[in-house]
């Protein structure tokens, strides 16, 4: 088996990817390298940090066309955090920056009310709802409603097909998408990594996605 | 969700715990509490290095390292961080945030400046703070040593402009003492910047817990004392190592009698019971799969 590939692209802790990921018995690569991308069998797209920048960095190493050729031959593709809001098309982030629209629907700004405590950016744990799609045989399988995971964010996406949100958070007035699955590319807006037992189990989930 | 943040206070290899961030007495080894914690359902650690300001950067990177392979939650170090490497070196070693204090203050460019490399995120501005005659706040540094004239509440704001993430507003008056947490300080803080402020110092009890997040309006409060005790409590013999004040540890100090520790106001109680007690007040906790069943 392939080792899990973590894509480096100069944003992000990705020690904690990396570390998740050999706690759960599989071999984690941390490398930008647009071939290696191209040969890989299970990829993980973290990232935390600015849109734009993102962008910026995987036009520059190159890996804006490996990563829509590896997402289009339908092998399993994990983003966290920024990694899942650059699947969308757009982000409203600083400026509007255009994503890797693997996923069509745009990025937007979570609401600060400060009177209510709710506060701008969301770090913490917050609950997993289902949002009428069945957990079971996907990256959320053996989690309950309800079970949380840890949240950093001060965006979220707004897919524009409801049919790929597979669960939804709510944070203030907003109840926004954080998890989103479509075929093989799977988004998971909190950390997983850092996300205890729960986290773990989708983490795990998702490296087990296609190897029975 | 409010958080609920074991603070460890590192010293060498060991776990100390003071009073007012003095007077250190050794309470176990690193390696019993982070797992202990981490099982109970902690909901991120912190782990503070308690004489980094005066002496310079010690170990706890390798503690750092160590705990971050198997337990997967956000790690927070703490303590004499004072440059972008330094930030860089702690956050390769597994941590996922730090905190800073005297660097902030001497150098506010070193908040913007982390926060542009490593993402507002990683950077929390920790603030020691004490009550001035009056009501104001006064931040201290080098572990609640040095006097710096700035005010707390100023600074949390310019911090927070900055790129700071999180504010986490520790006070010197309360730390140790089990009297409650400086309600006035969190509040003040938390009502005045956007960015979630974590509470610090003075839990004696799941009410002092209660009433910050209330009243306080905390987002996340860091506890060390009462769930340190809480903790040896639940374990008959306690792994430390020969350096520093051991003698808590060897005069084997019924930790089952409460009533030692109420005296200085200090009632020891497991992470898990804390959680349950907060949920019963109608606080979001975070609740893990083997409390629920």
């Amino acid at each position: 088996m392939k080792p899990v590939m973590i894509v480096d692209y100069g944003l992000g802790n990705l020690g904690s990817v990396a570390r998740a990921v050999r706690f759960l018995g599989a071999e984690p690569v941390i490398s930008g390298d647009p071939a290696l991308l191209l040969d890989a069998e299970r990829v993980i797209l973290p990232g935390v940090g600015a849109f734009g920048v993102a962008m910026e960095n995987l036009k520059r190493l190159d890996l804006v066309a490996p990563l829509k050729q590896y997402a289009a031959s339908d092998r399993p593709l994990l983003g966290i955090c920024l990694g899942m809001q650059l699947f969308m098309e757009e982000s409203t982030e600083g400026d509007l920056h255009a994503g890797l629209g693997l996923i069509p629907g745009r990025v937007v700004r979570l609401q600060e009310e400060r009177q209510r405590g709710i506060k701008v950016p969301h770090i913490g744990w917050s609950g997993l709802e289902p949002d009428g799609r069945e957990w079971s045989g996907t990256v959320l399988d053996g989690l309950h409603p309800g079970d949380a995971l840890y949240f950093v964010h001060s965006y979220y996406v707004q897919p524009r097909n409801d049919g790929d949100i597979l669960a939804c958070t709510t944070y203030g007035d907003a109840r926004f998408c954080s998890v989103i699955a479509r075929g093989a590319l799977v988004g998971c807006q909190a950390h997983p990594e850092k996300s205890s037992g729960p986290g773990l189990k989708v983490l795990g989930n998702f490296l087990d996605v296609h190897q029975h | 969700m409010i958080r609920i943040i074991p603070r460890l206070d590192i010293k060498g290899p060991n776990v100390v715990k003071g009073v007012n961030l003095e007077g250190m007495r050794v309470v176990g080894r690193p390696e019993l509490f982070a797992p202990h914690y981490y099982d109970e359902g902690a909901d991120e650690l912190l782990f503070m290095d308690t004489v980094a300001s005066l002496y310079g950067r010690n170990t706890l990177d390798e503690i750092v390292h160590r705990t971050a392979e198997r337990m997967f939650v956000p790690l927070t170090v703490s303590g004499g961080i004072r440059s972008v490497q330094d930030i860089r070196g702690v956050l390769r070693a597994g941590a996922d945030k730090v905190a800073m204090n005297t660097a902030a203050i001497a150098n506010p460019r070193l908040v913007a400046e982390g926060a542009e490399h490593f993402g507002s995120q990683c950077i929390v501005l920790s603030i020691e703070a004490r009550r001035l005659p009056g009501g104001r706040y006064e931040c201290l540094t080098d572990g609640g040593r040095e006097r710096t004239g700035k005010d707390a509440i100023e600074w949390a704001e310019e911090a927070a402009g900055l790129g700071a993430g999180e504010i986490l507003a520790t006070s010197v008056d309360n730390e140790g003492t089990g009297r409650g947490f400086d309600l006035e300080l969190t509040r003040l803080i938390s009502e005045r910047v956007g960015v979630p402020v974590i509470a610090s110092g003075g839990a004696g009890c799941a009410e002092h817990v209660r009433d910050v997040v209330l009243i306080g309006k905390a987002d996340a409060v860091c506890i060390a004392s009462i769930l340190h005790y809480g903790c040896l409590e639940a374990m008959k013999n306690v792994a430390y190592a020969e350096e520093g004040n051991t003698d808590f540890l060897k005069k084997k100090i019924p930790v089952s009698s409460r009533s030692a520790h109420n005296r200085r106001g200090i009632q020891p109680i497991r992470l898990a019971e804390l959680k349950q007690s907060l949920a019963d007040w109608g606080i979001e906790v975070r609740r893990t799969e083997r409390e629920a069943a």
